[in-house]
């Protein structure tokens, strides 16, 4: 079976640091896969050019047997494929619930006239209830705890229905009962069909939920495997603790 | 010197989160102290409850069996408390020089400050040779070098250090690592947060893992080199 998404040479410099180099893994549809690596490895800039935010310098894409030549954000999020990042993007002067409907592109005068298909909205308060956030509805995003941000931005990216979810760092800075929580939001989902790819330096986090592991440094994949693999890696020990 | 410093129950963090949970900590004075741990582990909040820049919500911090809870950053510095930030921190448009004499900034003895400025200078020999160029043109290990020239400025017993060796080549981190090593024979405590944990620890006298806001593993820093639970600890086994 082809994979859902391929990474193929991906290469990334910024001045004379080399980000991502010669870049290269697959994405198993069904499959929650880490990204992992320590800091400077490359993991958010892999994230950046995948998802269109920053167009790399050489490699190809393939997602769901497609090649995407050059990545945009809202081309890929058509195509089923959706992010959040490591510091919760929220519009923090919408109301929670509008924040939610915004997750699906909407045409802009639907936006200026406040409406909404009440389809999509519907869809949105059965997201907001999933990930009890349903009380907030009508609250600014603003107000909401950093961890309430995060689920909001989860449950958003959710709207517009994706195959696959790139999740960066989804537990930095959330309580222990929080990262709990934003794990069985992740079990569930995956259980509905999703495919992740998550990026974490929470490694409990990445050991009990994910498999496999794919493990970056200086910008390249040293190893692939299931998490027991990569705890006892060499490879990986030296990559974290260093030469 | 006699300044080792203590660290008892401490939990501190920002907002209403906790980073640190009932931490301990023991930095031996005159020796040096090498603290590891994953990202988010609240290695740079030690240093930041240390220097003042964080007051803990519960415990204690003593310098030289002294209390020193909640002390500002600035009667920290005063009772020999430096702390050398990870980021870059010289100014980058001043001259070395001036950044230099910026390391005594809370003294109002100029004719001192200009006295310890030229046994700095002789001491760290980058800041006579570029003394008027502008710390911006310096390269990054350079810069780190100056940082603790500065830093010296003081002549502080105790000195904290976060993660000297990020964003350098391997020559000016074994540049660095020497000056450290150095400043501690002249028995200075010394407390070193690093990411590259095997060159910190290799340098040091003492080592602790940190994890999820409390230390799991304290020893001599020769023993944690060759324990296997640090990788453990690093890559989340139970």
């Amino acid at each position: 079976m082809s994979p859902l998404l391929a990474a193929e040479g991906l290469t990334k410099s910024f001045g004379g640091i080399r980000a991502l180099d010669a870049c290269s893994f697959e994405i198993a549809e069904g499959s929650v896969s880490a990204l992992i690596g320590p800091n400077g490895s490359g993991k958010t800039t892999a994230f950046n050019v995948i998802t269109g935010y920053q167009p790399a310098d050489a490699g190809r894409l393939t997602f769901r047997d497609r090649a995407v030549r050059r990545p945009d954000p809202c081309r890929l999020q058509r195509l089923g494929l959706a992010r959040t990042f490591q510091q919760a993007r929220v519009f923090p002067g919408l109301s929670v619930l509008e924040n939610v409907v915004l997750g699906r592109n909407q045409p802009w005068h639907a936006l200026l006239r406040g409406r909404v298909p009440g389809t999509d909205r519907r869809r949105a308060e059965d997201l907001l209830d999933e990930f009890g956030l349903a009380a907030h509805a009508g609250v600014p995003a603003g107000r909401l705890s950093y961890g309430q941000r995060k689920l909001l931005e989860f449950a958003s990216v959710l709207m517009a229905e994706p195959v696959l979810v790139l999740l960066d760092e989804p537990t930095a800075g959330i309580n222990p009962i929080m990262v709990k929580t934003m794990e069985d939001h992740i079990r569930q989902r995956h259980a509905l069909g999703i495919t992740f790819l998550i990026v974490e330096h929470e490694m409990k986090f990445v050991m009990r939920l994910c498999d496999p592991v794919i493990v970056l440094d200086r910008g390249r994949p040293i190893a692939c495997a299931a998490p027991e693999e990569v705890q006892n890696d060499p490879r990986v020990l030296d990559a974290y603790l260093g030469d | 010197m006699d300044a080792g410093l203590e660290l008892r129950g401490i939990v501190a963090g920002y907002g209403q989160g906790d980073i640190l949970r009932g931490l301990d900590l023991d930095m031996p004075a005159g020796q040096i102290t090498c603290l590891i741990g994953p990202n988010g582990s609240g290695k740079s909040t030690v240093l930041r409850v240390i220097s003042g820049l964080l007051a803990p919500r519960e415990g204690r911090v003593r310098l030289a069996g002294k209390n020193v809870t909640g002390w500002s950053p600035r009667a920290m510095l005063t009772h020999g408390v430096a702390h050398v930030p990870q980021e870059r921190s010289l100014f980058p448009a001043m001259s070395v020089w001036d950044n230099v004499l910026m390391g005594a900034y809370i003294s109002s003895d100029g004719d001192a400050v200009e006295r310890r400025a030229a046994e700095i200078a002789q001491r760290f020999p980058i800041v006579a040779r570029r003394r008027h160029d502008l710390a911006g043109s310096l390269s990054g290990g350079e810069q780190k070098t100056v940082e603790i020239a500065r830093t010296m400025m003081l002549d502080p017993p105790v000195l904290c250090f976060d993660e000297p060796s990020a964003g350098l080549e391997p020559r000016a981190l074994r540049t660095v690592f020497g000056i450290l090593a150095e400043l501690s024979s002249d028995g200075r405590t010394i407390l070193l947060v690093e990411q590259n944990a095997r060159s910190g620890l290799a340098i040091a006298h003492n080592g602790a893992v940190l994890d999820a806001g409390i230390v799991r593993l304290a020893a001599p820093a020769a023993e944690l080199l060759d324990s296997p639970d640090v990788g453990r600890l690093y890559l989340g086994a139970s």
